[in-house]
């Protein structure tokens, strides 16, 4: 068995508690493998360090993408491989592109990030999720700490554990 | 526990906790259907199997079946069409500008209203591609594909044609925005699932979801950045379709107002059909305490505010046909009122303008019988409008001896039946199947806006 499958886990009750923990937690030096939550608790993105996101950034880049694809489309279609009088309008004029832009600049922004984060986040139809706890998607929250990565033992964790308000400290092992 | 705020309404009611959420949305999922459902979906599948009967008879003849005549070419068609895609129009507003607005009340709501508004685009979509007759040709007439016309591609200065690109953005989006928003959900059915069969499906749903705060963190973001761009897209929908009518030179239609005027009374009657639905359905899974009399107030607010923009949108129509001194325009207007489709038009007004206007009475806003019966009235009235718009504008066009009256035959009633069949049966599977309430949004507000 790998070294890195053990695991002590505290769960908390409530929301503001478990951000206070990880605060504390982190402020002794502990490594946190993560924390699951069965809503987002705002800020403990910021608790935990991570960095923000940059899936906005991804979203934009689609756009621009989808932007130029429709306006590329829609000049070759109109304007060079099959030039027709309609109403007397110019063959390529930006007005009436604007509409079908627009539509393909959020389709291509929209599906180019929930692709980007279904593909970051590791979500796939089969995947058998690791959970530290069947309660974590239903009212608790949980600390999950990787042992083999911290130089604390699992008594030091677990003592932390209980000062900062744990309702239960367990050992889970994959 | 809990902490309520004295300045604060309460959002949810009855001192529920974060796992009495759970408990209480996913009772409906996890038990066996009631009587009560058995009975909707068997009246609902009946609508469904009626409403085949008719569209196979469609197919297989041809459009002809319909009422239309060489003078009104478009009636029930698209005023089926225009009609369901403005209630598909709630659901997305409920639930991208109401976020950005920060307005903590749509999470009660806005799963239902998003599901509404899916099964309500899929409606509409129907009815353009059964007016083309030929099902199975409609994607070569309707998207640009290399095909064997000579390359003749599909004309992009056409409002019609944007049409398409906004219907299938528009329900595109909303379904991912939707599916999005149950992940999670998903998640807490799977962990709570007895048997192995509702384990295996929910795991498949729930694509692995397992709440990691980094998750969490992307998923808001995701979140907050799809409500920024389905925002500008729930307005250019209903903008576009407008066009249709607007960018024509028919008397009636050809007006710069159809935008905004359309958009306000998309979200007036999506509003309208919300109620609807949510009223049945927190009645009969004992939802009251999510979906409160607060909320219904709330929407309410929402219909008078749109219900009056409509109500001036209707009355500035008439004053710019006057205005305007085009005989043609002013006879359109004045046609729609005393014509022989005057009946039509009353309807359209009473329902429209003069109903909505007794929710400025605080006790009709907060009858839940009184809302009900007007969420219906104004479902009603907002179909009329669009009859009243297309068939009033063609039935009496520039050439006196070709004017004509439409007189719908039983498939125009049939085909339409078959939408409402379709709406309330995929209505009812996804009320007993999926959670219709977003568990995992309302959990973030019980300690703030809950009831002791």
């Amino acid at each position: 068995m790998e070294i890195d499958k053990y695991y002590t886990i505290g769960i908390y009750d409530d929301d503001e508690v478990v951000l206070n923990a990880v605060k504390k937690l982190r402020a002794e030096g502990i490594k946190i493998y993560e924390v699951f939550s069965p809503f987002a608790v705002h800020g403990l993105d910021i608790a935990l360090g991570y960095k923000r996101t940059r899936l906005p950034i991804a979203a934009f880049l689609f756009g621009l993408t989808g932007t130029i694809l429709a306006l590329t489309m829609m000049t070759y279609m109109m304007g060079i491989d099959w030039p027709m009088i309609i109403g007397g309008k110019n063959f390529v004029a930006l007005p009436p592109f604007i509409p079908v832009t627009f539509e393909l600049t959020v389709l291509l922004s929209a599906f180019g990030m929930v692709g980007t984060f279904m593909v970051v986040a590791d979500l796939k139809p089969f995947k058998k999720p690791r959970l530290f706890d069947l309660r974590c998607t239903h009212d608790k929250h949980v600390i999950a700490i990787d042992l083999a990565v911290n130089k604390f033992s699992k008594e030091e964790i677990n003592k932390l554990f209980d000062e900062t308000g744990a309702s239960e400290i367990h050992d889970k092992n994959f | 526990m809990e902490v309520v705020s004295s300045i604060r309404t309460p959002l949810i009611t009855g001192g529920k906790s974060v796992a009495d959420v759970s408990d209480d949305i996913c009772r409906q999922v996890e038990g066996a259907p009631s009587r009560s459902w058995m009975l909707a979906i068997a009246v609902s599948s009946s609508f469904l199997i009626v409403g085949a009967y008719a569209v196979s008879v469609l197919l297989w003849e041809g459009i002809g079946v319909w009422g239309l005549n060489k003078t009104v070419g478009w009636a029930w068609d698209i005023t089926n069409f225009v009609w369901w895609v403005g209630i598909g129009h709630a659901g997305t507003l409920i639930s991208a500008i109401l976020l950005l607005f920060r307005q903590k009340w749509r999470m009660g709501i806005n799963r239902a209203a998003e599901a509404m508004t899916i099964f309500a685009v899929i409606c509409a979509a129907m009815f353009p591609m059964f007016h083309m007759g030929r099902l199975w040709v409609g994607f070569y007439w309707a998207l640009p594909l290399p095909n064997t016309f000579g390359s003749l591609w599909v004309n992009f200065n056409s409002p019609l044609l944007w049409d398409v690109f906004a219907i299938s953005t528009y329900f595109a989006v909303s379904l991912v925005f939707w599916y999005i928003g149950l992940i999670p959900d998903f998640a807490t059915i799977r962990d709570r699932a007895k048997n192995q069969i509702s384990k295996n499906i929910y795991g498949v749903l729930s694509f692995g979801w397992m709440g990691g705060a980094k998750n969490w963190a992307r998923y808001e973001s995701v979140s907050l950045i799809l409500a920024g761009i389905a925002t500008p897209l729930v307005l250019s929908v209903h903008t576009i379709v407008s066009m249709d009518f607007a960018t024509s030179v028919i008397p009636g239609w050809h007006t710069t107002i159809f935008p905004p005027y359309f958009v306000s009374g998309a979200i007036f009657s999506g509003f309208a059909m919300v109620l609807t639905l949510l009223i049945i359905t927190r009645r009969v899974f004992h939802l009251e305490d999510y979906i409160t009399v607060g909320h219904i107030e709330l929407m309410n607010i929402i219909i008078i505010v749109t219900g009056s923009i409509v109500g001036i949108a209707y009355i500035t129509e008439f004053f710019i046909a006057w205005y305007s001194q085009v005989p043609a325009e002013q006879y359109a207007f004045i046609n729609r009122a005393t014509g022989p489709y005057w009946w039509a038009y009353w309807t359209m007004m009473t329902c429209n303008v003069l109903s909505p206007q007794l929710f400025w009475i605080k006790k009709i806003r907060t009858n839940i019988a009184a809302t009900f019966i007007m969420s219906i009235v104004i479902n009603i009235g907002m179909w009329f409008e669009r009859f009243v718009i297309i068939v009033t504008s063609l039935h009496r066009d520039y050439i006196p001896s070709s004017w004509a009256m439409f007189y719908p035959t039983r498939y125009d009633v049939g085909v339409y039946m078959f939408s409402f069949g379709f709406f309330f049966t995929a209505f009812l599977l996804f009320a007993k199947f999926f959670p219709v309430v977003n568990m995992a949004e309302v959990k973030s507000i019980i300690k703030g806006y809950s009831e002791k």
